[in-house]
């Protein structure tokens, strides 16, 4: 089966009970993604199926011929989407382990709602777990993403 | 890591905000984050009026950070590790089943390890392999290696340990561990048994106005940073090769040497990009450095990976030490401290680990920053069957002062005088000699801390609004809860002395200076601060300044990245040598005595050296008069402090017992400055930890005595929907002992929360809740216990 990930259309040679997240990873060694729990609950994994915020650890493969998947290498090819501008505007990262999750989640709704209130970002947002504690500067980055740029949804 | 260097990253325009200096409020582009200095000087007169952004950030949004699970070398084998299922016993035998082509993999035991079977942190206890007895469920004996992560998983299915229990029932808790019938896993169960005195409890007691007593309790902490723990090793020209992710490359080096008996400069250890660490990865990554060095070792020249899936990670790893304190103080009408007396007790788990130092510290935090002749603190650290626990950022400290600020507010309410007013009663004043016997010294002023917490949220007004709103008879209930409290930064009492730190810089010819040091940077910002304290040190730009990949064949050994150290101890070691590394440039490369960056760089160019690089080294300093009596807990146990006041304000679902956090202050004098939004992120991030610990983390043990909670879905942790807007203030009197006066303050915010919180639901309902986490159904259960 085939997958378009990152805008290249892709052979998946993994069974097809295999979670997208270990595909990602180990097949296509795109490292952005990161493995947190395993079973959905930290966002660690989040790319995009589509255009909607997925965690890949708890997606099997086998279910996703003909999407389109994009990862945090498939956001912008330069660090220059304007959610990443805006978090090191903030200067978000502490650790770092969760951004990526964190960023594609971000991202997702702000293109779905360019104009998020703290309401919104929080109902968005809370499935991404920051054990650093950076949800107030995540929640910052999040607005000035959505006033910065007219938001332009890249994925 | 960033090592971005070059003339190219040297010469960007920094994205500088001027700050503005003296008395003034400034924003730092913080949520309402506040800077008072009180004097200018030179040192940062330069370079930190910028604030730059940090050095790790870019490759943090872009996913190119390498984490240890995003290496991967050819032929690299996956690990795995068998461990005991019992909380105690022997090990009869091991049967590893047939239908496993078992020379497909590699099996470690520990009769394969050729050097000592155990990893030091205090003693020689904790086996890396188990031979026959142990002492907790969990503990790992068999480690196996394939390339196939599916093969892997059925060879673990296919080894089975035959373990005979102990005869007697396992010890869980402080109170079985202490009783005398139960069993015994070292003489009494006692690891430590310390006493702190001052004064004489003894001779007050009986003449003092009012006494309030009350015992206290926390639970253990998982750490849950979001990258699990894991290491790769591999064997490159003689040499083995560890990387991963870590707090202390130098326990891990010492570890690796005693356990696989190679030679010193045989054994090198890396530090990847660390995902978050909070004190977990002190100790631990040794045993798992150690486990996958002896598989790599055995494997024919294939790397191994040993890299833990969540679960095992939470239910096998240390957590913060569980507490019970039993607290009397005795006060005068007027509210004046009389006597502390406390007996606190930590469980430390079935090996010694780092409970003794957990201990001292926790000891040293228990009777707060209080003026009061007559302290006695008597502090133990038990065994029990648990796996060890361990460092988490506070390291002893959260523990004791919870029970010492949450007893403060039960002495406030016995006699009738406000929680705020109790405290600036009695707070240490420069010229007070502290509990640990420690004069005081200027310039700070804990009571303007205490001052800035209580106006930033108009703490009075609040207190009234929330009688008022409670009087009204709502179903949710508000109230207002602080703490007020100390932290000392760096090794307790001489450990500094002991570790002799070196740090040094690197210099090539085109003027890149790289800062050489084993501290690593775990998300806390030391890049950026170390960066920022070198770059003013030199008088260059921040962007001339990196920080070097913590590797121990090239870094030398700057200490353990732990203790709120990092700032004061290694940035003040760096000051040295910079300072050092002008002196040399001014007398081997004509550097003038006044100089601009050009001509920094073209003295670099002229340096005299082999090999176009220069290296400068400088060793810790151990500040004149500071000396600490380890027998008698009396001294100068800290270089300086962190002083802090933390506000909490909450409101109460009396229906469900649910507890929001609506909003928190944050309110410390750490010296100075040296990155604000760093040290602000350093404080929001503590707060969120010790919101957590107040109110939702529990750690349930199951009957073997592991974490049985050990996913993310029933070990909860804050989410963004749980966090208040948290306001972190700043003084800044120079008082600390390192670079520029600043003091430690990476474990501060973890010590004020959890008091605040709790004295604030107190505060709401008119209970008497004593311990953390205070789950919904304790509150429900304190409000019928009213
Ligand atoms: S790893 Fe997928 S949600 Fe945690
Ligand atoms: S930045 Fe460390 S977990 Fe979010």
């Amino acid at each position: 089966m085939r997958i378009v990930i990152n805008g290249t259309d892709r052979e998946v040679h993994s069974p097809p009970d295999t979670p997208l997240l270990w595909v990602i990873r180990d097949e296509w060694g795109l490292i952005g993604t990161k493995y947190g729990c395993g079973i959905g609950v930290c966002g660690a994994c989040t790319v995009h199926l589509d255009t909607i915020p997925i965690r890949a650890c708890s997606v099997p493969v086998g279910s996703l011929a003909g999407h389109r998947v994009t990862t945090i290498e498939g956001l912008s090819p330069d660090g220059q989407h304007p959610v990443q501008k805006a978090w090191i505007a903030e200067d978000v990262p502490q650790c770092g382990y969760c951004q990526s999750g964190q960023i594609m989640s971000a991202a997702a709704l702000l293109a779905r709602h360019p104009r998020p209130t703290d309401r919104d970002i929080d109902t968005a947002m809370s499935g991404n777990l920051c054990r650093c504690g950076t949800y107030a500067r995540i929640r910052r980055a999040i607005h000035r993403a959505g006033k910065d740029a007219p938001y332009a949804e890249s994925s | 890591m960033s090592n971005r260097s070059g003339l190219q990253a040297i010469l960007a325009v920094p994205r500088v905000c001027p700050r503005k200096r003296g008395m003034k409020w400034v924003e730092d582009g913080t949520e309402n984050a506040l800077y008072t200095s009180m004097h200018d000087d030179t040192w940062g007169a330069r370079v930190l009026q910028e604030i730059p952004l940090r050095k790790d950030g870019n490759e943090k949004v872009r996913g190119t950070a390498r984490y240890v699970a995003d290496v991967s070398y050819h032929g690299m084998l996956h690990a795995a590790t068998v461990r005991t299922r019992q909380p105690g016993g022997t090990v009869v035998s091991i049967t590893f089943d047939d239908h496993v082509p078992w020379s497909e993999y590699v099996v470690v035991t520990a009769k394969d390890v050729p050097g000592v079977n155990a990893v030091k942190m205090i003693e020689w206890d904790q086996p890396v392999l188990v031979e026959a007895q142990f002492r907790h469920a969990g503990e790992p004996v068999v480690l196996v290696a394939h390339p196939d992560p599916q093969a892997l998983a059925r060879a673990v299915a296919a080894i089975h340990i035959d373990e005979r229990a102990c005869a007697t029932a396992p010890v869980f808790t402080i109170d079985e561990a202490l009783r005398p019938e139960t069993r015994r896993i070292v003489a009494d169960n006692v690891y430590r048994d310390y006493l702190m005195a001052k004064g004489s409890v003894t001779d007050v007691e009986t003449t003092t106005d009012l006494v309030f007593e009350g015992e206290y309790q926390t639970g253990a902490q998982e750490h849950l940073y979001i990258e699990p723990q894991g290491m790769i090793a591999r064997v490159e020209d003689g040499v083995l090769i560890v990387e991963g992710s870590m707090q202390c490359p130098y326990y891990v080096h010492a570890a690796l040497v005693a356990v696989t008996a190679l030679p010193e400069d045989r054994v090198r250890v890396q530090q990847c990009t660390t995902g978050g660490a909070f004190g977990g990865k002190e100790e631990y990554p040794s045993h798992i450095a150690c486990h996958a060095a002896l598989l790599a070792l055995k494997a024919d020249g294939h790397p191994v990976a040993l890299i833990y899936r969540r679960g095992e990670d939470m239910a096998v790893t240390p957590k913060r030490h569980p507490s019970r304190s039993r607290v009397r103080l005795g006060a005068s009408h007027d509210g004046r401290l009389r006597f502390i007396d406390i007996d606190f007790v930590i469980d430390g788990g079935a090996y010694l680990t780092l409970s003794p130092v957990v201990l001292s510290r926790g000891v040293i935090h228990a009777a707060g920053p209080y003026r009061c002749d007559n302290v006695r603190v008597r502090g133990r650290a038990v065994a029990t069957n648990h796996p060890p626990f361990g460092a988490f950022r506070g390291f002893g400290a959260p523990q004791s002062i919870f029970a010492l600020e949450v007893a403060l507010d039960g002495l406030a309410r016995a006699l009738g005088v406000a929680p705020d007013v109790l405290r600036a009663r009695n707070v240490l004043v420069p010229g007070d000699i502290s509990p640990a016997g420690q004069k005081i010294g200027g310039p700070l002023d804990m009571q303007r801390v205490i001052d800035q917490a209580l106006e930033a949220c108009h703490y009075h007004a609040k207190v009234e609004a929330c009688h008022r709103w409670n009087a009204q008879g709502h179903a949710i209930r508000k109230g207002v809860g602080l703490a007020t409290f100390y932290h000392g930064a760096g090794f307790t009492g001489n450990g500094e002395l002991t570790l002799r730190s070196r740090a040094g810089l690197r210099v090539s010819a085109a003027g890149v200076v790289e800062i050489l040091t084993s501290t690593t940077e775990m998300g806390q910002g030391m890049q950026t601060t170390l960066s920022r304290i070198v770059a003013e040190a030199l008088r260059i730009p921040y962007e001339g300044v990196c920080v070097a990949r913590p590797d121990t064949r090239d870094v030398p050994n700057s200490g353990p990245t732990v203790a709120s150290r990092t700032c004061m101890v290694v940035g003040a070691i760096l000051v040295q040598a910079a300072r050092k590394l002008i002196a040399r440039l001014c007398a081997d490369a004509a550097l003038p005595p006044s100089y601009s960056y050009e001509e920094f760089r073209a003295a670099c160019a002229r340096l005299p050296s082999s090999d176009g690089v220069t290296i400068i080294t400088a060793d810790y300093q151990h500040p004149a008069g500071r000396d600490w009596d380890e027998s008698t807990f009396q001294g100068s146990p800290y270089a300086s402090f962190a002083w802090a006041c933390y506000v909490a304000e909450v409101e109460i679902d009396t229906t469900t017992g649910e507890v929001s956090v609506l909003d928190f202050t944050a309110a410390q004098e750490v010296g100075r400055v040296i990155h604000p939004t760093v040290a602000a992120g350093q404080i929001e991030g503590g707060v969120v930890q010790g919101i957590g610990y107040a109110l939702f983390e529990e750690v349930r043990f199951g009957a073997d005595g592991q974490m049985a909670n050990n996913r993310v879905t029933n070990y909860i942790i804050p989410t963004s929907a749980d966090i208040p807007p948290i306001r972190a203030l700043f003084q800044e009197s120079r008082h600390g002992a390192g670079p520029g006066g600043a003091a430690g303050i990476g474990e501060l915010p973890m010590d004020g929360p959890a008091p605040a919180i709790i004295n604030a639901i107190n505060a709401a309902l008119g209970t008497d809740l004593r311990h953390v986490p205070a789950l919904p159904e304790h509150i429900l259960a304190a409000m019928e216990g009213r």
